[in-house]
């Protein structure tokens, strides 16, 4: 299993054709306490860079958007009985989303860990 | 780079408070907010919300306009732009008041404080630049009015807040809400109002603004105060159902939609004699077409500002605040309805992102006031 991340903060845990989809630990602290999450319907299609789902901290709402082009597979409904999930532990239990990867050269695009941690620090 | 917002032609350049090094030096996330670099959180909106209602919450607040009004007949010409009754306030007496223009609507919601030599008059940051231009036009040529931008004026708030202060300024335990003093901090000369804007007990206290970071330090030496965000302020005062200018009130909005009726005062609803006294009293007499009301929320999805609101079919409102309630531990929103839609127990959707999100008119506080409005009481 490899991990990727995107530029608006979200980690792709890649296992065969099924990706993972959260946000990061940095996105968590940047949007605060986290009061909802909306998470993608099992069948909906996805394109890179649309709206995928939403997650709502007090103070505002934010897109969550798809890394890559896909199918949903599963929403983690975890989240709607305990958003706080995605402060607690963003990068496992905390997940959105899975979905099928219609595209995997389009991971290609993304960053490793490494890659994300210097993107981070330059913001 | 510098940061700027652009506002017709001209770049303003955000501008920083006296405690701006203060703020980040603990850990404040700054934000832009009515052209100043404020905190929007220290460690988190929701603790620093909890917190307050059990402790005692420091906030800056120096955005906002520190006016002083004084001269001959100074109650008349205030009384031509207010409908609060200045004449019986007495010294040492604060009163909520609104600017209104012409038309009635709500220019800003303001603090009138009788000082007795002159009126002090404590108004939004956001529009405070607004406010200056309207009272110099329409207050007489004879009447002083005086922006005090040395002063900065923190709030502090909450069930400890009145142990904490007193620690520092003695005076404090004495006043009761919507009583001020005048004091004296380490040779400094300051000012104290037993106000706020969160429902809870609490001071708002002005002071020099080179007297600002030793105050604050002093306070946050204490164990029961933290410094608190304008997140939390926010979520603090909608459970307190006090509605933000801007959002909650505008200049299209009258003192009766705004279900702000409480600040006309009785004498001034039979004599009139303030801008807009014919529509004003006569939504009074006859109810205004839509109120502001407070709304629950089912379930957990947030209901931000701009949602529209529902009755069956027919959009008949909108959503003028709104947001996760730490203290509910649910959503809360507050918002216009027409006024045969207004009673609490009503139903009522909200559009979110396509979704009808039921909801219910709540009469509000939706947070109890602890207000202290007599000693020992």
């Amino acid at each position: 299993m490899r991990r990727y991340y995107t530029e608006e903060h979200e980690w792709v845990d890649v296992d065969g054709d099924v990706a993972t989809v959260g946000i990061t630990d940095f996105a968590q602290s940047q949007l605060g306490d986290i009061v909802f999450v909306e998470v993608p319907d099992t069948g909906a299609e996805l394109s890179a860079g649309g709206d995928a789902a939403v997650v709502e901290s007090v103070k505002a709402a934010s897109d969550v958007y798809a890394p890559v082009d896909g199918v949903v597979t599963e929403g983690n409904g975890q989240l709607e009985e305990d958003p706080a999930l995605v402060n607690s532990d963003p990068e496992g239990e905390g997940w959105f989303f899975r979905m099928t990867l219609s595209d995997k050269s389009q991971l290609d695009g993304l960053m490793n860990a490494q890659a994300y941690k210097d993107f981070i620090a330059d913001l | 780079m510098t940061e700027t917002e652009f506002t017709g032609e001209e770049a303003v350049e955000t501008a920083t408070l006296p405690l701006d090094a203060w703020h980040r030096a603990k850990g404040g996330r700054m934000v832009e907010f009515a052209g100043y670099w404020m905190p929007i959180q220290y460690e988190g909106i929701m603790a620093e919300h909890l917190w307050t209602r059990e402790n005692a919450g420091l906030f800056d607040v120096s955005h906002m306009g520190q006016l002083a009004i004084s001269g001959d007949d100074v109650v008349a010409a205030l009384e031509a732009l207010v409908p609060g009754d200045l004449a019986a306030l007495k010294p040492g007496r604060m009163r909520y008041s609104l600017l209104l223009a012409e038309d009635g609507g709500i220019l800003d919601d303001l603090m009138i404080t009788n000082e007795g030599d002159q009126f002090g008059i404590v108004v939004n940051g956001a529009v405070k630049w607004d406010d200056i231009a309207h009272l110099r036009e329409y207050l007489p040529d004879d009447i002083n009015l005086n922006h005090n931008e040395d002063y900065g004026l923190l709030a502090l708030q909450g069930p400890k807040a009145v142990d904490a202060l007193a620690r520092l300024v003695p005076e404090a335990a004495g006043l009761v809400f919507m009583q001020t003093a005048r004091a004296n901090w380490n040779g400094h000369a300051i000012g104290l109002s037993r106000s706020g804007y969160t429902g809870e007990d609490g001071f708002e206290i002005s002071l020099p603004n080179e007297a600002l970071v030793a105050f604050a330090d002093a306070l946050c030496a204490m164990d029961e105060v933290k410094p608190i965000g304008l997140g939390a302020r926010d979520s603090l005062r909608l459970e307190a159902g006090l509605p933000l200018y801007g959002h909650d009130l505008d200049e299209a909005i009258d003192p009766i939609e705004g279900d702000l009726g409480f600040a006309i005062s009785k004498r001034r609803r039979e004599e009139g004699g303030f801008p807009g006294a014919a529509r004003i009293l006569g939504h009074l007499e006859d109810g205004p077409p839509r109120k502001r009301v407070g709304l629950i929320v089912d379930g957990k999805l947030p209901v931000r500002e701009g949602a529209k609101l529902f009755d069956g079919e027919e959009e008949v409102g909108v959503v003028t605040s709104g947001g996760f309630a730490p203290s509910v531990g649910a959503p809360i929103a507050m918002g216009y309805v027409p006024t045969g839609l207004s009673a609490p127990g009503t139903a009522i959707a909200a559009e979110v992102r396509g979704k009808r999100v039921p909801c219910t008119v709540a009469a509000m506080p939706f947070v109890p006031h602890r207000y202290v409005r007599k000693q020992g009481g």
